[in-house]
């Protein structure tokens, strides 16, 4: 079993959180991140990326737009 | 997919004209499908007459739903279908059939970082990346958000839906899957490729000794 180059490493690290790795490449994944504390950081830096993506406030409707679908509704489903 | 139970009374409602279950949906749904309608379109207007159609469609076609997919499903598959044919109009298409793309391939993260095919350590990082700050003040905060969204727009037209989906509204890999109709490989690549670029962008700015930097 040979072991992941760093940059083996960042390229895993989506397929890793969607647990996609198969069993062989799952286990060399893990022990480059407890050998290595730079991919140990870049790890948590994409998990913190996307918890970050996760607190962005998204836009929602309009209160008109919203007025004119409910009316919709009541027109079509009435 | 099964169907959930809250699926059978959310369907029911909207067919005997439910307001409050109409209403309720408009709440829970109506921000994502702004979004995601955003990435296919040109402007918020042109989003918003997207999201609005969609509506329109849910309200006039719910007897045609057949509880094959989730409701939630059913809907976002009726507005991608509505933000395409609009893009097209806009010509601004996005091409899910092509994959991979020449964007969807190649290293993520610059090779330079990485030490030489000929140094003992080859593929190493030259130097680790910088921590990042915990914690910011408000300021900060606001600042790394507009550099999320400046990021997440520079982001090539699928890996932005993607992201969008997965991380920003925080469907599951399976309903997005659905939703646009590509493998679950083939959204792994691009959810991959969106993440490691908006991890680049931000960076720089939260760099422990780099704050406000470049």
């Amino acid at each position: 079993m040979s072991g992941l180059s760093c940059q083996e490493f960042v390229e895993l690290v989506t397929d890793y959180f969607e647990d996609a790795l198969d069993e062989d490449t799952r286990a060399r994944f893990e022990e480059h991140r407890e050998l290595c504390p730079g991919c140990e950081t870049y790890l948590d830096q994409i998990r913190d990326t996307v918890a970050r993506l996760g607190e962005l406030p998204v836009e929602s409707l309009t209160p008109e737009m919203r007025a004119t679908l409910l009316s919709a509704f009541r027109d079509v489903r009435r | 997919m099964v169907t959930s139970s809250t699926d059978d009374a959310t369907v029911a409602g909207v067919r005997s004209g439910d307001e409050a279950v109409f209403a309720q949906l408009l709440n829970d749904w109506s921000r994502s499908m702004l979004l995601l309608a955003r990435t296919f379109v040109s402007t918020e207007a042109s989003a918003e007459e997207v999201v609005q159609d969609t509506w329109l469609a849910v309200i006039r076609g719910i007897d045609r739903f057949e509880g094959r997919s989730s409701l939630r499903t059913w809907v976002y598959r009726i507005l991608v279908h509505t933000a395409k044919k609009r893009g097209v109009r806009e010509s601004r298409t996005v091409p899910w059939s092509s994959l991979p793309a020449e964007e969807d391939r190649g290293p993520t993260v610059d090779p330079a970082l990485f030490r030489d095919a000929d140094d003992q350590y080859p593929g190493g990082w030259r130097s680790f990346p910088r921590e990042w700050q915990t914690s910011e003040g408000s300021v900060l905060a606001g600042e790394v958000r507009t550099h999320l969204r400046a990021a997440i727009d520079a982001l090539p037209d699928r890996q932005r839906v993607v992201i969008t989906l997965r991380d920003v509204l925080g469907h599951g890999s399976d309903e997005v899957c659905q939703m646009l109709e590509i493998s679950a490989a083939n959204q792994r690549v691009l959810l991959h490729r969106a993440r490691a670029a908006v991890r680049g962008r931000l960076a720089p700015y939260l760099e422990q000794d780099g704050v406000g930097a470049p």
